[in-house]
């Protein structure tokens, strides 16, 4: 048997000889931030197009807005970025952006009016998914020339009626927001598309930072743009890794070879906890866990039966359990920090009141399909309404697909019962607001598959004319008073059942400093990070 | 004997060279058929499925008006197999299509993807021969012996435990604790990009580079899910070598060879190996072409761009283009490696000339 000893002597010496001389990597450059998260899900960064989670983090950082958010301070809302100042007409339709002098792009082509306007106006005409944030205020293709247009160093917007201020340049924040560098885009147009094919792996912006590479579920890669006005950042280049297994996330973590971990389960978040040079971060996310009901429905639509439903959810019981550290109990549409955001949680697990509920209905062995995607914290929450629901006699039959099936079935109005999730558009209320409570034709034609009332068939009891009202509200205290007023009703009445709002946590080294996620408002900012 | 001697001129051989042609062209319109089939069973699962490639363009929020507007650009109205004899025309100008969620042509994707496949397969299949073969010889020859029970206990491990446990616990143990290896990826971040693409394997790229730290780097990265795919590989090879080796050892001819006072080494590598090939490339073939599928769970624990894990989230994304490009491309290499070990067949064995 010489040779097979002669390869196993082989194999057993190339295997010393290659581990040995690999030494590990210690730590990362101190000017380099590496972060292990899932970023599958970008799609484009065309910030007219930008429209999911990973690709909102690089648009933050790649393009300034007209205003925007101070990662150090987000409760201050909204302030200057490349408009210095602003001004709203009497009749509060026209607002008009005076623009910050000396601003360049990263190409070191100056930030001018109408670079701002031609993107906005870019963004309306292209009529991508996230159009809708500005197509509300009354924008088209055809007229958004004359809407928005530059005036020397003045920007100025001009919508078709009265809407609260806050609402207009809240919306101006949200991804679709980016002010690009009108020349060169341009230079990238093929067959009219506004530069949108080059746009989707190429950036040109004036925010902090350019985008090196985006290698589709591989990484992005960002350096510092060293003509951005706000200086040189700490972390002159930042990697994104694409990382899917919460293991290997934190495996990267304990060896030093990445700075942050952003998707770590509760067991890898247990483990790391404590760990020396660790440190774990807890920030509350705009994303909602929702339940909702069919109102095509015959029995789903009772009153009653709305209501036991809201009853039979183990809200507790989750939140310690398997939802712990990543989910915390909250059952008003406004995500907490958002403007006229309440806190009052009425609903607790009650078996008993949610039978008295179902017999004044009359109603007797129900059963009902819910549509989830298979997400393990989604089928763990189902598994929990499965239980509950069947000590109140209702039989649920879950239905786990993709989350492009469910979706499909839901936007069709095709299910009895839908459990799944729903982030903020925009840092606006408006934007839960005008989906969970906002329905002006709920008939089957109006094919309205964007607001969650409609989904439900919910013609929302009057909800819908106090949302209206609410977003035109020009007094910001009146208006957080008007969404408390609309949330109040919404929890009894409506055919949702808000259950928890996200937090997430972030496994960092703890000499990672100033690392802001954005809260439930915007995108990570990794311009004010040190190491 | 006269009607004997007119069929034999009736059905003269053609000669060498025709013959030869005649195999060839054969060979490459069974190919055809089968790739035809295969796009066309695929691209049809790919409408029927129950999944809305438009939304997964659009995104859960779109209007009626932006839904419809990109269910006509992507030709989803015309009928099915106007849409296929499309993608047909365009498959053979060496055009998938373009990935719907990232925008870019999937040829370029599966150029980028396949060859971190191709090169962690390669190495896989590699080890689990060098190890798996000698392995499964010495058992049967020593049938009984504790060598035979460690290969029984070997294969039956690699039969039994799932491969993305087995994954994580060598990270755990040889990246996480000893730190002898590199981690997931295919490279550390900051040897990105240092070295051209050229075939896109980086092993064989920094080599022809002459670029050692970033050869000696990757190579740190893709020896434990090599060795992990290489140790599943192992387990199946050396025991259908094992098996094999069983047969033939039990044969008279053996027998006959050991009175006739040959060298054992000859007896077992010469005569009892010699007819087994036949059979272990067969065995080989079937076992690196599903190491080329994409070895889906590694590389998910690995984090390794390869096309199985390509072709995984492109079906989870309803980015059918994808599914189709990469489906296409394994198929393509399911049958060149069988055509390919057909002409090995050949070459080992006289029966098969």
């Amino acid at each position: 048997m010489k040779p097979f000893k002669n390869i196993m002597a082989g194999v057993v010496m190339g295997f010393a000889v290659s581990m040995t001389a690999v030494p590990a990597v210690a730590e990362t450059p101190a000017n380099v931030l590496v972060i292990a998260n899932r970023i599958d899900d970008i799609t484009t960064l065309d910030p007219a197009e930008s429209f999911e989670f990973a690709g909102s983090d690089v648009s933050r950082n790649v393009y300034s807005k007209l205003v925007n958010f101070d990662p150090m301070n987000l409760d201050a809302g909204y302030g200057p970025d490349l408009a210095e100042s602003w001004t709203v007409s009497d009749d509060g339709k026209t607002i008009t952006f005076t623009m910050r002098e000396g601003v360049k792009f990263a190409s070191g082509n100056p930030v001018r009016a109408e670079d701002a306007a031609w993107s906005l106006q870019r963004a309306v005409i292209l009529n991508k998914t996230p159009s809708f944030i500005l197509t509300q205020f009354g924008f088209t293709p055809e007229n958004v020339k004359d809407m928005i247009r530059a005036d020397g160093n003045t920007v100025i917007i001009t919508t078709d009626k009265r809407y609260a201020t806050s609402f207009v340049l809240n919306c101006l924040t949200a991804t679709i927001g980016g002010i690009l560098d009108k020349e060169v885009v341009m230079q990238h147009e093929a067959d009219g598309d506004m530069g949108n094919a080059w746009l989707k792996t190429n950036s040109a912006g004036s925010g902090a930072y350019v985008v090196t590479s985006w290698k589709p579920n591989e990484s992005v890669s960002l350096t510092a743009n060293p003509n951005w006005y706000g200086g040189t950042p700490a972390m002159e280049r930042v990697i994104v890794r694409h990382v899917q297994e919460s293991a290997t996330q934190r495996l990267l973590l304990e060896r030093g070879d990445i700075d942050v971990a952003r998707n770590l389960n509760p067991s890898d978040i247990a483990g790391i906890t404590g760990v020396d040079g660790i440190a774990v971060d807890n920030e509350l996310r705009g994303r909602l866990m929702y339940t909702s009901v069919n109102q095509k429905h015959p029995v789903l639509s009772k009153p009653e039966v709305r209501q036991a439903i809201k009853y039979l959810i183990d809200y507790e019981g989750m939140q310690n359990s398997f939802l712990k550290g990543q989910y915390v109990t909250h059952q008003n549409f406004l995500p907490a920090t958002y403007l006229g955001a309440v806190d009052e949680n009425p609903f607790s697990l009650n078996v008993e009141k949610a039978k008295e509920l179902l017999a004044s209905a009359g109603v007797e062995n129900l059963e009902i399909e819910a549509g989830v995607r298979e997400a393990q914290e989604r089928l763990e929450i189902a598994q929990s309404l499965q239980n509950t629901f069947a000590q109140a006699g209702i039989k649920l039959n879950l239905t786990v697909g993709t989350g492009k099936q469910i979706l499909a079935r839901y936007r069709s109005r095709d299910l009895d019962m839908y459990i799944g999730a729903w982030g903020p558009d925009y840092p606006d209320p408006h934007t839960n607001a005008g989906t969970f409570a906002y329905n002006p034709d709920n008939s089957d034609e109006a094919q309205a598959t964007g607001l969650l009332a409609w989904r439900n068939a919910w013609d929302t009891d009057g909800l819908t004319e106090k949302v209206a009202a609410a977003v035109v509200e020009g007094d910001r205290d009146k208006r957080a008073q008007m969404y408390q007023e609309i949330q109040a009703e919404f929890r009894e009445k409506s055919p949702f059942a808000i259950m928890f709002q996200r937090i997430e946590q972030t496994g960092r080294r703890d000499n990672v400093q100033n690392l802001n996620l954005g809260g439930a408002i915007t995108s990570v900012s990794y311009w004010p990070v040190t190491k | 004997m006269a009607i004997a001697e007119n069929k034999t001129v009736g059905r003269r051989t053609p000669p060498p060279f025709l013959r030869g042609l005649i195999t060839a062209a054969k060979t490459v319109g069974s190919v055809a058929i089968t790739m035809l089939g295969l796009m066309f069973v695929t691209f049809l699962i790919g409408r029927v499925m129950p999944v809305d490639p438009v939304l997964a363009v659009v995104g859960e929020r779109a209007s009626k008006e932006i839904y419809q507007a990109t269910y006509e650009a992507m030709g989803l109205d015309k009928p099915l197999l106007v849409q296929f004899a499309y993608y047909l025309w365009d498959v053979l100008h060496g055009d998938f299509g373009m990935s719907l969620l990232n925008a870019r042509p999937v040829s370029e994707d599966i150029k980028r993807v396949f060859p971190a496949t191709l090169e962690l397969a390669t190495l896989g299949t590699l080890i689990g021969v060098l190890l798996g073969v000698p392995l499964g010889v010495t058992a049967a020859v020593r049938r009984g012996t504790w060598i035979d029970q460690i290969a029984r206990f070997v294969a039956l491990i690699g039969y039994s435990m799932p491969i993305f446990w087995l994954g994580l616990i060598g990270l755990l143990i040889f990246y996480g604790i000893l730190g002898w290896v590199g981690g997931p990826g295919r490279l550390g971040i900051f040897y990105e990009d240092l070295v051209p693409v050229r075939t896109g394997m980086i092993l064989v790229d920094s080599a022809i580079d002459g670029n050692w730290s970033v050869f000696r780097n990757a190579f740190s990265h893709i020896i434990l899910p090599a060795s992990i795919l290489g140790y599943y590989s192992m387990a199946y090879i050396s025991r259908m070598t094992r098996s094999f080796m069983l047969e033939q050892l039990s044969a008279e001819y053996i027998t006959t060879a050991r009175v006739k006072g040959l060298p054992e080494r000859t007896v077992i590598w010469r005569h009892a190996f010699g007819n087994i090939k036949v059979q272990l490339i067969t065995v080989i073939a079937l076992s690196y072409a599903n190491l080329l599928e994409g070895a889906v769970l590694t590389e998910t624990i690995f984090s390794w761009p390869g096309i199985g894990s390509y072709i995984t989230t492109a079906l989870l994304s309803a980015d059918m283009a994808a599914v189709l490009g990469g489906t296409i491309v394994v198929g393509l290499i399911f049958v060149l490696i069988n055509i390919f070990s057909d002409l090995l067949y050949k070459f080992f064995d006289p029966r098969a000339k």
